[in-house]
């Protein structure tokens, strides 16, 4: 049946464009919810009455975030070629999409990690404070903890963008369902190929935000 | 002993700069509940912020016990403040925590390993009367209960010193009444000195021993609660006096004196001790005078009782003279005459 519906679809070839876009879209993840949360501490932290307030070294990170979100992501891949390169070893298959997915999400991520930190009542880092608390107990103990919830929505999301950055490396050769569309699909006017890689992006997107939201729902606590 | 010489704080504005608290000296006794009141923008929120230096003071020296909390560098302060209880107006727990984890933290940045840090919580879990609740979070408390734990949390590390900054400004006025009783519970069973700011006159004469009233920034009057009760001197003073024992009254007594025309009047001060010796009752039996009681007020402090009674005396003259002679002369209430028959 499957077959006829979409002749031109092998099914091998789409499990493993699945599996090279988990695999990106996860890995990536992991990287850019690392280098996310760095970047959204030092933004918070080094702001203006904050814990390290320093306001030479929030200029810097604010401007490095500010720039890696202005350029748009398919430029970004061609950008970080040589990078990829040195790094990698190679600028094809999914390893090589890994630096720029993640230096693309990441930035976008430490705005909302800031944006989540922000939201912590000040009443309770003053609390820790009193209680005589080091800055590194209140960053792993207060910090991070109560804003876990925002932390994980803002991954969702971030996941979500991740998968469709996916897609476009997929484009220029990075593998997963973006190159398979592209290659097999729209270069051969073979747009059933196409249509059954959109809606398994689809499929994959709503996995991503159910997991997200049981997860963001169960540490919530207010 | 907690003393205070020359604390001020200038707070820099853009256009002037605002003095928050300006050359306070104040020596707090140990054991003491000393209460801090004045008007919101009085500076008392920033003052009780100075002595364990979430705020930084621009001048002066703080000392608690042998401690000069001024001269600490950031990481003897950090150990001084473990050994400074704090509770706050909006109770400032972690909501991500349970009660028990809440009040576990303290105790967790002080490094206290595990099997005593739950031995500790389950004991201030008993002493604030929260049995049964350790392991909800704090959305599933009501306000009370919040600052119970807020409590057990400042008293985790065994505090000399707590201090409440607006305590039970958030509570209503029962939940405040029960909270009050705990920190004089808390005060008589650990001997901590406790600090405490507020705006509501009725927290001083609860629980209270001496008092100091701040306005811009420094201290008006100070001195044992009875005393300030009885004769406040600065007109804020006055005024907060009067959110507990009510006005002048000086509209009443008008009042009084044209209703009860040709009769005789006195107002009775109640202060301390005599207030509990069922004075009307005595001097009823002991004197051949009817006593009627027109209007008044005596309240409770942690002192002593404090207030005052306008009463009608009838009978014949010369019991009447007796009996004011024996108020006044045997008693500690003082007698003022309104209003005499002839």
């Amino acid at each position: 049946m499957l077959t006829n519906l979409f002749p031109n679809l092998k099914v091998e070839d789409l499990i493993e464009a699945t599996y090279e876009t988990f695999y990106m879209t996860i890995i990536a993840l992991a990287g850019t919810f690392i280098l996310g949360i760095l970047l959204g501490l030092l933004l918070y932290l080094t702001m203006k009455g904050g814990l390290w307030e320093n306001r030479v070294l929030n200029w810097i990170v604010a401007s490095f975030v500010n720039v890696f979100r202005a350029i748009p992501f398919i430029i970004l891949i061609l950008l970080l070629f040589p990078f990829t390169d040195f790094l990698v070893g190679t600028i094809r298959g999914p390893n090589a999409a890994l630096p720029a997915l993640i230096i693309g999400a990441a930035p976008f991520y430490g705005r909302l990690v800031e944006i989540a930190l922000k939201e912590i009542d000040k009443g309770v880092i003053e609390a820790a404070q009193a209680m005589g608390a080091k800055t590194r107990t209140i960053i792993f103990r207060v910090l991070l903890p109560e804003s876990m919830p925002a932390l994980i929505s803002g991954l969702t999301v971030t996941a979500i963008a991740l998968i469709g950055y996916t897609a476009m490396a997929g484009v220029i050769g990075a593998g997963g369902l973006g190159n398979y569309a592209h290659y097999f699909g729209f270069m051969r006017r073979d747009f059933d190929v196409v249509f059954v890689c959109t809606v398994v992006i689809v499929i994959i997107v709503f996995i991503f935000q159910f997991i997200g939201d049981i997860i963001s729902n169960k540490l919530d606590k207010r | 002993m907690i003393s205070i010489k020359g604390l001020r704080k200038v707070f820099q504005a853009k256009e002037d700069n605002i003095t928050a608290v300006d050359r306070l000296n104040l020596d707090i006794k140990d054991g003491e509940i000393f209460g801090v009141i004045g008007y919101s923008g009085a500076g008392k929120s920033t003052f009780v912020r100075l002595l364990n230096r979430l705020e930084e003071p621009s001048e002066g020296s703080i000392k608690i016990g042998d401690r000069e909390i001024t001269a600490l560098n950031k990481r003897d302060l950090r150990l001084a403040r473990q050994e400074i209880g704090m509770i706050f107006q909006h109770f400032n727990l972690l909501w991500s925590r349970t009660v028990k984890d809440n009040i576990a933290f303290p105790l967790e940045i002080a490094g206290v390993p595990k099997e005593e840090r739950e031995r500790r919580v389950l004991e201030l879990i008993q002493l604030v009367g929260l049995a049964g609740r350790e392991n909800a979070y704090p959305s599933q408390l009501s306000g009370g209960q919040k600052q119970r734990v807020g409590i057990a949390r400042a008293l985790a590390n065994n505090p000399k010193v707590l201090l409440c900054d607006e305590a039970t400004s958030a509570l209503d006025p029962e939940t405040t009444n029960a909270i009050l009783d705990l920190l004089v519970d808390i005060n008589k069973k650990l001997g901590l000195t406790i600090i405490l700011i507020t705006h509501e006159m009725h927290v001083i004469r609860k629980i209270c021993n001496q008092v100091a009233v701040m306005e811009n920034g420094k201290i008006v009057e100070q001195g044992e609660v009875l005393e300030v009760f009885l004769k406040p001197k600065q007109s804020v003073t006055k005024k907060f006096v009067e959110q507990v024992m009510g006005s002048g009254e000086d509209d009443d007594l008008e009042q009084l004196q044209s209703t009860y025309k040709g009769e005789d009047i006195f107002r009775l001060h109640f202060v301390g001790d005599s207030a509990n010796q069922a004075l009307i009752s005595k001097i009823a039996k002991q004197f051949n005078v009817d006593i009627n009681i027109l209007q008044g007020k005596i309240t409770q402090t942690q002192m002593g009782a404090y207030g005052n009674l306008i009463v009608q005396i009838n009978g014949d003259e010369r019991e009447k003279d007796n009996a004011v002679a024996f108020i006044t002369e045997e008693t500690s209430v003082e007698v003022e005459v309104i209003q005499r028959a002839n």
